[in-house]
């Protein structure tokens, strides 16, 4: 793979893995939501996301010309290979954590979308495009939420409160800029992290004071390295699961 | 102005409205016991929809492509789209859903009794979608051209998606019986142990079914459980020799004089104990629905609490 290849698969992956972990979680869901509606609206987020993944891994594989398919990317890799952020491996937890964690997320997303729209890669702007109108639903339907569930009942705020305090420790991984930012962001491919972070915290800040909520100090302990692919124990368990069929018969497809 | 019209002239014009082919809509008078058979039938079948998404929601995490993925996911999430469409036809009966639930989590109505067989193996998820909906899509369809109006624009709305869902099941069979021997026995494995629970899912013979005959005065059902059952087999064994999977029955041929497949015996005694609770997952689907709904009380307080602040 020529170097600059190499950078853009390693950005993809990047992309990619956060989509799938993110979609696994909240397809644990289905069929167990608190009602019905929100089944309905979580399989959907669930389905947007795993049709992202398919968008930029099929692209990595193209870009790492190793006949590798977005389904190779995702099924035979092990933790160590996959580069998804912290944040969208931690287990759904309850309610709350579920949809504290998207609205996190998928804020980031958006803000990163909308940056990567304007990306000299034809098929890295096509995907920003498209997904972009998703994940603004995302962002929406898991900020109501966070906003019902800060200032609905005391119990509900608490665990609104506990949700954003435990996945607080996991915001600095997503903005842990490298060599590939750098050069992905100089090339006018990818994103400028430093600014995405300032726009970050400016968009869901009003959204938490709405909520009632506190964001945790910032001199919290901060676990950090997807960009290095260093996971939280959590990983592994996901892709045991994820990875099952693919891997007990190497030879067959589906 | 007239005097009060008897119950019994009421039933009369209802039942002639019935047979003259009219449609019965939520406003119109209807007895009670129509009312009733159809509260209980609708929302049977909703339940049967949200809780059938547990079988298939089992495999979604598991599922072997990021395709198959995706559409599993759609699939299940259909399911959930019919059931709340099924609640709200249901509402226009005078019943919300909230008690409809209270009565699943109470054990007082049923669902399908399809959905306490275990899914054990990828191949599962393909028997319940060509199998399990293809016998649904039989059911809805006659279903659809039922006596109650919002019972039967639901049918025609959901059998589109239910014919998506039976395809995507068949293909997965299809793509498994061209794969490798595993791919092959997982394959004839799901085929042995859905094929009878999913003639089941027409209910008992005529004979035994206490409430056939009124049901199918009122329109309510148009045509027996074996008449049904038999149309299922009839389109499904060429489906099955097509992909060269074996039905585990060896009663089974084709009778050229009757022009239907002359098949084996069912056995009751196993329906009998699915839908009286003791079915292989009975408990875990029970426990899985109530344990959402409980686990999810705290949410939808929420949910009221801060629509009440926020009422302006
Ligand atoms: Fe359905
Ligand atoms: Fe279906």
């Amino acid at each position: 793979m020529k170097e600059s290849n190499e950078a853009l698969f390693r950005y993809c992956l990047r992309i990619g893995d956060t989509s799938l972990i993110l979609g696994h979680r909240v397809s644990e869901w289905c069929g167990h939501a608190p009602i019905l509606e929100e089944d309905i609206a979580m399989a959907n987020i669930a389905l947007d996301l795993i049709g992202q993944t398919k968008i930029i891994l099929n692209y990595a594989g193209e870009l790492e010309g190793e006949g590798r398919t977005g389904d190779d990317l995702a099924y035979r890799r092990d933790a160590r290979d996959f580069y998804n952020l912290l944040m969208v491996e931690q287990p759904n937890g309850d309610f709350a954590v579920t949809m504290m964690r998207q609205y996190l997320v998928s804020s980031y997303m958006f803000l990163l979308y909308s940056k990567l729209r304007n990306s000299t890669d034809k098929t890295i702007s096509a995907f920003a495009e498209k997904s972009l109108k998703e994940v603004a639903y995302h962002v929406r339907y898991s900020g109501d939420w966070v906003v019902r569930l800060g200032d609905g009942t005391e119990e509900s705020h608490q665990k609104a409160q506990s949700a954003l305090d435990q996945l607080w420790f996991f915001v600095d991984d997503m903005f842990d800029a490298d060599e590939t930012d750098m050069l992905m962001f100089e090339k006018g491919i990818g994103a400028d992290i430093k600014s995405l972070r300032i726009d970050w915290n400016n968009m869901i800040e009003p959204k938490i004071k709405e909520a009632k909520l506190v964001i945790p100090e910032a001199n919290n302990f901060m676990r950090m390295g997807s960009r290095s692919g260093n996971h939280t124990e959590h990983l592994g368990y996901i892709l045991a699961e994820m990875q099952f069929l693919p891997r007990a018969y190497p030879d067959a497809t589906w | 102005m007239e005097a009060t019209i008897t119950e019994a002239q009421l039933e009369k014009e209802f039942q002639q409205k019935i047979d003259s082919g009219i449609v019965i809509e939520p406003k119109d008078w209807m007895p009670e016991r129509y009312r009733k058979q159809l509260i209980r039938m609708m929302s049977q079948h909703a339940h049967s929809e949200v809780v059938g998404m547990l079988p298939e929601g089992n495999w979604i995490t598991r599922a072997p492509s990021l395709d198959r993925k995706a559409i599993l996911l759609a699939k299940v999430q259909d399911e959930a789209g019919h059931g709340l469409y099924i609640y709200s036809a249901t509402e226009t009966l005078g019943i919300d859903r909230a008690e409809m639930m209270e009565q699943l989590h109470t054990g007082k109505a049923k669902y399908s009794s399809i959905f306490n067989y275990p899914t054990q193996n990828w191949a599962d998820i393909g028997a319940i979608g060509w199998l399990v909906d293809g016998a649904a899509i039989i059911n809805q369809t006659a279903l659809a051209k039922c006596s109650y109006g919002p019972y039967s624009r639901a049918m025609i709305r959901i059998c589109k998606e239910e014919n998506f869902h039976n395809k995507q099941g068949y293909q997965i069979l299809a793509y498994l019986m061209r794969g490798t021997k595993e791919q092959q026995e997982m394959a004839q494995d799901a085929m042995n142990r859905w094929w009878w629970p999913s003639l089941m899912m027409f209910g008992p013979s005529d004979a035994n079914s206490p409430n056939s005959a009124e049901l199918m005065r009122w329109k309510v059902k148009l045509h027996s459980n074996d008449d049904l059952r038999q149309r299922f087999i009839d389109r499904t064994v060429p489906q099955a020799e097509a992909i060269g999977l074996t039905i585990p029955d060896d009663k089974l041929r084709w009778n050229p004089d009757t022009r239907h497949y002359d098949w084996g015996e069912i056995n009751w005694d196993e329906f009998y104990a699915v839908i009286s609770g003791n079915g292989p997952c009975n408990h875990e689907r029970m426990s899985a629905r109530v344990g959402a709904h409980e686990k999810g009380r705290w949410v939808r307080e929420a949910a009221a609490a801060y629509a009440q602040k926020h009422l302006n």
